[in-house]
């Protein structure tokens, strides 16, 4: 039988010319002993042991069907919000019967396909992947029939206008993208913060007076504008265009014994110790949130740039290339912590432009 | 199979019946014999016969190895089942709402329409969460299942002629498997995959000269902005799945084309496939492993909680959690951005981010470029462009190999540094001992792996030749008359010792001639040279498979020395269970 199928697709054997050669041609210390003889399986010479797989099989497949059937009864049967030990009783069962089902399905067919289907080797010539040399030929003659029928390779200017049109026609699809976003302009070197914006505590938009940071605590805090409304009572920032505000603006605010400070620029621009800082990473744009108290450091939980907030905030340890960015503080007439512009340097991820003005 | 021999008549009877006059039943009933009607009506239209007759008997080679594509294959198709059903609730809109579903503890938060349809997809839909985990969880196996077919490939040189173009298709594939994974994470806006789009947007600032404006583009102006998340998703669920679905229908055409690769062994040469018909057995095989890779899947998601972004909450760029990972196909890009040390500079106004941009962007390209020019730089330096049908064992291209190990470490290296505040938490250890150790570690484990591999791989080829040779050993000792020891060897099969050395011997190119023989000097001798030596290093160390005269020797040499060793007439080897077999 197998004889029969591989003289039936017997196509051109793998050409032997230098550049695919039979590979164990010569120099092989063992002759190639063929195909190893077939040997039957329990299956294929017990009745009985074909008739028990077969009712494997089936058995697998009817409780397969069990299983789908349970299924659709616990889809409407259980309550969508019912918790079974801790976890959602629909998903568990819809799981596990959907997942049962499938699998004895699979497991079935491969057990049929194992241990009943005929299992003799069945062997197949290969042929080269390439064309043979005629039909390369007569490829390339069609092509060059065609061509020269086109008289593309002839007429150069009708060619040449061609090509030139079919060029252009890149520059609208290219251009026609101009609006998937504005050009970034002077957008990322600002933020919301001017000065006179009140610092209010993250997120419940409390403002800040100095005895509200205690030494070793850190304060998450955020420009009072996102919290406040216009005459008509509506927010000044809302949505999305709230989330880009923050993405830039969020700080946190420390206090320090001025005994510890190392860095003056930086001390100045605090009031009492109290100093505030871009709570954006300078490296990709993480929030900095873990303090280390003792050591006045706070690290980046994304890739661990890690920054010293006594001395300016420099970078210590990590990937980040530069400090973070720091808020000059002042206190307005109520009492309360007030920026007194914007940060002294760009906040977030470095970009190309970054230097020039 | 009497049916498909005749194919050929019943073409010609098929336009014999076309031509003349007669459709009258019992003309068309005799001429087209074998098929019965609605067949016959397809095969009239679009000659479905012929179709069926060259591809239904296909052989295909049989080894656990090959199933690994089979998995990214089906788990794809797990995917797209899962994926429609999602995208029926799904609402991929950055507009932010005050959240008023069933899930108490978020209630009353602002989050987008994004997260918000994807709670309710999770607790109100009912299956939702089940195909949210499905979804996940067959994403997570489709490219494990990619990667790991692709080192099956890399690792028996199946990648050679005529798979090259099979190779770059597969690349492409993994590729683009990816960017939809990320993607496909990123849609329901939680504060993880939110944290991810930071890094991605952070990263393409990175890019020289064009970031900030790939930056406003991508996000349609500043992160996180309106546009981004209804731009992912057609991305994720048309524009890539309609690559990845003609890519695949590619990779297998080319597959069925050029016929399976197949592993040496009696009878399997270059020139044939030995293995079992496309029906019924791998109809069977293959369709049923369909159903175990879906059943697996959800039963794992039935079980096993993946993402679930209730824990996580909306995004806030103000918010981050400790211990933030990616997904695991992310890994390494992630330990790479860890362990870089600062380094930016600006030149002429352009400032330059080295530090994100060669771990985060120039290293994925690096390692694709890698990947997608070693086939030909393999060529080219081996100097074997020959077809090759037959795979090799990993043990007998110990360059290849050490190559390959070095490449699964210094990924591991990256994907284990990804998690190296994880790593510092479990085992009590300080981060940034980890990381340093890692910056070191990242250069040396590869190269240690390399060494370390190929002397491996040699000594295995050292150990097959033995065996080949002189047979396995059968822990029997044997004292000669003259006092000294020996243990008895039990020759292998015929088929075992073709086994064992069915591969190619390897050379290395010889070393060009610097002048011809008028003393010209000879073009290219350079690039010659380069090539040559690069070529003692790539097969210079390998062992060779014995020759037909060493064979020869061998069994002399049995015969003259070591009588204790010459097979008797009572001992005829051992058994499987390592009891010597006597008559």
């Amino acid at each position: 039988m197998s004889d029969d199928r591989s003289d039936d697709r017997q196509v051109e054997p793998v050409r032997p010319d230098a550049r695919s050669v039979e590979p164990h041609a010569d120099g092989d210390p063992y002759p190639n002993p063929g195909i190893e003889p077939h040997l039957p399986r329990p299956t294929d010479v017990d009745d009985k042991a074909d008739r028990r797989v077969e009712r494997q099989v089936s058995t697998l497949f009817a409780v397969s069907a069990l299983l789908t059937l349970g299924f659709c009864v616990a889809y409407l049967a259980i309550d969508r919000y019912a918790s079974w030990a801790g976890t959602n009783a629909l998903n568990l069962v819809l799981g596990c019967t959907l997942g049962g089902a499938l699998l004895l399905i699979g497991i079935g067919a491969i057990q049929w396909s194992k241990m009943l289907m005929d299992d003799h080797e069945v062997v197949e010539l290969r042929h080269s992947s390439g064309s043979s040399h005629e039909d390369q030929v007569e490829a390339l003659a069609a092509f060059e029939q065609g061509a020269a029928e086109s008289g593309f390779g002839r007429r150069r200017m009708l060619r040449g206008s061609l090509l030139a049109s079919l060029g252009v026609l890149g520059l609208p699809a290219v251009i026609l993208l101009g609006d998937l976003g504005p050009l970034p302009g002077n957008r990322p070197r600002e933020t919301v913060w001017a000065k006179g914006v009140r610092v209010v505590s993250d997120p419940d938009g409390e403002p800040l007076r100095l005895s509200d940071i205690q030494l070793g605590q850190l304060v998450n805090g955020q420009p009072g504008v996102l919290f406040e409304t216009d005459e008509e009572g509506e927010p000044l920032y809302e949505g999305t265009e709230r989330l880009n505000a923050k993405a830039k603006a969020s700080v946190i605010l420390v206090r320090i014994d001025p005994a510890d400070l190392v860095n003056p620029d930086s001390e100045a621009k605090g009031v009492e110790g109290v100093l505030c800082f871009s709570k954006i990473c300078t490296h990709l744009g993480c929030p900095i949130s873990l303090y280390e108290t003792q050591i006045r450091r706070v690290l980046c939980p994304c890739h661990q740039s890690t920054f010293d907030l006594s001395d300016g905030a420099k970078v210590v340890f990590g990937p980040a290339a530069r400090s973070l960015p720091q808020l000059d503080l002042g206190i307005d007439d109520q009492g309360y912590l007030v920026a007194l512009g914007d940060f002294d340097a760009i906040v977030g991820p470095s970009f190309p432009e970054m230097t020039q003005d | 199979m009497a049916g498909s021999a005749h194919t050929g008549d019943m073409a010609q009877a098929d336009v014999a019946a076309t031509n003349g006059a007669g459709t009258t039943g019992t003309a068309t009933k005799r001429s087209y014999g074998p098929l019965a009607a609605p067949t016959r009506w397809l095969d009239d239209r679009v000659g479905l016969a012929r179709l069926a007759r060259q591809n239904m008997r296909k052989v295909f080679p049989e080894h656990w190895s090959f199933m690994l594509g089979e998995i990214a294959l089906y788990s794809f198709i797990v995917l797209l089942l899962s994926g429609v059903f999602l995208s029926f609730w799904f609402d991929p809109s950055m507009t932010e709402i005050e959240y008023a579903g069933s899930y108490a503890p978020l209630r009353g938060l602002e989050m987008s329409q994004a997260y918000a349809t994807t709670l309710d997809l999770s607790f109100d839909v009912r299956g939702g969460l089940l195909m949210r985990q499905i979804h996940h969880w067959a994403a997570n196996l489709f490219l494990a299942a990619m990667l790991v077919h692709m080192l099956r490939i890399f690792f028996t040189g199946a990648y050679r002629r005529p798979r090259e173009t099979n190779w770059l298709v597969g690349l492409g594939m993994l590729q683009l498997g990816i960017i939809e994974g990320f993607a496909g994470y990123s849609l329901p806006d939680d504060l993880l995959s939110g944290t991810g789009l930071r890094i991605a947007e952070g990263l393409m600032r990175s890019i020289p000269v064009v970031g900030t404006y790939i930056s406003f583009f991508v996000f349609g102006g500043e992160f996180p902005g309106n546009d981004l998340i209804p731009r992912l998703y057609i991305v994720h669920v048309l524009l890539i799945p309609g690559i990845l679905l003609a890519l695949i229908t590619l990779h297998l055409l080319l597959l069925v084309y050029n016929k399976h690769t197949q592993w040496p062994g009696p009878g399997r040469t270059n020139n044939n496939v030995v293995g079992y018909p496309l029906l019924p057995v791998y109809m069977a095989k293959a369709g049923g492993f369909f159903f175990v890779v879906f059943g697996v899947t959800a039963l794992m998601s039935a079980l096993f909680q993946i993402n679930p972004i209730w824990l996580w909450g909306p995004y806030n760029p103000s918010e981050v959690t400790a211990g933030s990972q990616p997904d695991w196909y992310m890994g390494w890009l992630e330990g790479a951005l860890r362990i870089m040390p600062a380094l930016e500079f600006s030149v002429f106004g352009q400032t330059f981010s080295l530090s994100i941009f060669i771990p985060g962007v120039a290293l994925m390209g690096l390692l694709f470029t890698i990947l997608a020019v070693y086939p030909f730089a393999e060529q080219w330096v081996t100097g074997d462009r020959r077809e090759h049908h037959l795979l090799q064992r990993p043990r007998n291209a110990p360059t290849r190999t050490a190559f390959g190990a070095a490449g699964i470490t210094a990924f591991g290296l990256l994907w284990m540094a990804g998690g190296n505040d994880i790593i510092a938490i479990f085992f009590g250890l300080d981060v940034y001992a980890i990381t340093w150790v890692m910056r070191v570690l990242v250069f040396v484990g590869p190269v240690l792996a390399f060494i370390v591999t190929k002397r491996v791989c040699i000594g295995l080829q050292r150990q097959a030749t033995e065996t080949a040779l002189h047979g396995y050993e059968s822990g029997i000792i044997v004292r000669s008359p003259d006092g000294g020891y020996s243990e008895r060897h039990v020759p292998v099969s015929p088929q075992k010792a073709w086994a064992l050395t069915a591969h190619d011997r390897t050379e290395a190119l010889p070393e060009p001639p610097t002048a011809d023989e008028h003393g010209v000097r000879a073009p290219k001798a350079r690039v010659d040279r380069v090539r040559a030596r690069l070529s003692r290093f790539w097969v210079g160390d390998d062992h060779q498979k014995p020759t037909p005269a060493e064979v020869e020797e061998a069994q002399h040499h049995g015969h003259d020395e070591h009588e204790a060793v010459e097979e008797d007439e009572q001992f005829r080897g051992i058994s499987e269970l390592g009891v010597p077999r006597r008559h």
